[in-house]
């Protein structure tokens, strides 16, 4: 394991937060668009329209 | 897309592979300099996002192109999750370096303003329904707010900061060594590539929110229309017999 001295715990804080908020936005993008889709694939189903 | 979202994931893990196993630690900060490989890059795309929303906004308000609108919609969350990053960020770096979380030093002060302007600006589009007047004014309020992009560029310039001047763009070239600068720039650069890969999965997902929001409206018009016959319909039918001729 790679000794980080003393302030280790800043810099594993720095990483980890950036990791939580990189990935929440990752996981809002996927799944915001899935709703969109989701909603989309809906309205075609029910009016027979194709998306452009 | 997919290849996009591949290369800029190769790109953080190579710099990430960098950033902790091949980069020195700095002869003053120790090991705490690893927290800049992450910091500088989210500060340099909290700002980018903010640039790039400006054009978009010119765009909407000249042009008035939709795609402007939705660029600027999609790029405001991730600049703002960009700008919270290197708030945070550079707090945890501050206070065994500067051995304060927080000082209302002018570049923090300005960095902590821009992720405020980006609040407002994802609060005021939650606040007007219509899209084509959320996109003035939210127009608006972006090049209003654009007045602070020099002011956090020049900030450590204009004013005696905590914060230290540039370091990477500067007259005379950059102050970082070699070893530690070339990691850097990757980092930057796959932040870069991870923020415009989301951008554009967000543009799209915002032209497939439109297209559902202009289709809820048309079905909500033919059901409504679709009532107002049958209305129409009903009091001829319950007319008492001989009362029509």
């Amino acid at each position: 394991m790679m000794d980080l001295g003393p302030h280790a715990g800043f810099i594993v804080g720095a990483y980890a937060f950036t990791a939580l908020v990189v990935g929440g936005l990752v996981a809002a993008a996927l799944l915001d668009q899935r709703a969109q889709k989701r909603a989309l694939a809906v309205f075609e189903a029910r009016t027979g329209e194709r998306r452009s | 897309m997919s290849w996009l979202a591949g290369l800029s994931a190769a790109l953080l893990a190579v710099g990430l592979y960098l950033t902790w196993f091949v980069v020195p630690p700095d002869y003053q900060q120790g090991e705490t300099v690893r927290i800049m490989y992450i910091h500088v890059p989210a500060a340099w795309l909290g700002v980018f996002f903010y640039g790039a929303m400006t054009l978009s906004a010119i765009g909407t308000l000249v042009w008035r192109h939709p795609l402007a609108d939705v660029a600027q919609r999609a790029a405001a969350p991730i600049g703002a999750a960009f700008t919270l990053i290197c708030l945070v960020t550079g707090s945890l770096w501050g206070k065994p370096m500067w051995g304060t979380y927080w000082v209302w030093d002018a570049r923090l002060t300005s960095m902590l303003v821009l992720f405020l302007i980006y609040c407002g600006i994802i609060a005021l589009w939650r606040t007007i329904e219509d899209p084509n007047r959320a996109a003035r004014a939210i127009a608006i309020l972006t090049l209003v707010g654009a007045v602070n992009l020099p002011i956090i560029k020049f900030s450590v310039n204009w004013w005696s900061t905590l914060h230290q001047p540039a370091s990477i763009m500067r007259m005379g070239g950059s102050a970082i060594d070699p070893s530690m600068l070339y990691p850097l720039l990757e980092m930057i650069f796959a932040f870069t590539l991870l923020g415009v890969t989301l951008h554009l999965y967000a543009m799209r997902t915002e032209i497939f929110r439109r297209r559902v929001r202009v289709l809820t409206i048309r079905e909500a018009e033919r059901l409504d229309s679709g009532a107002a016959s049958v209305a129409m319909v009903k009091p001829a039918r319950s007319m008492p017999v001989g009362q029509g001729a």
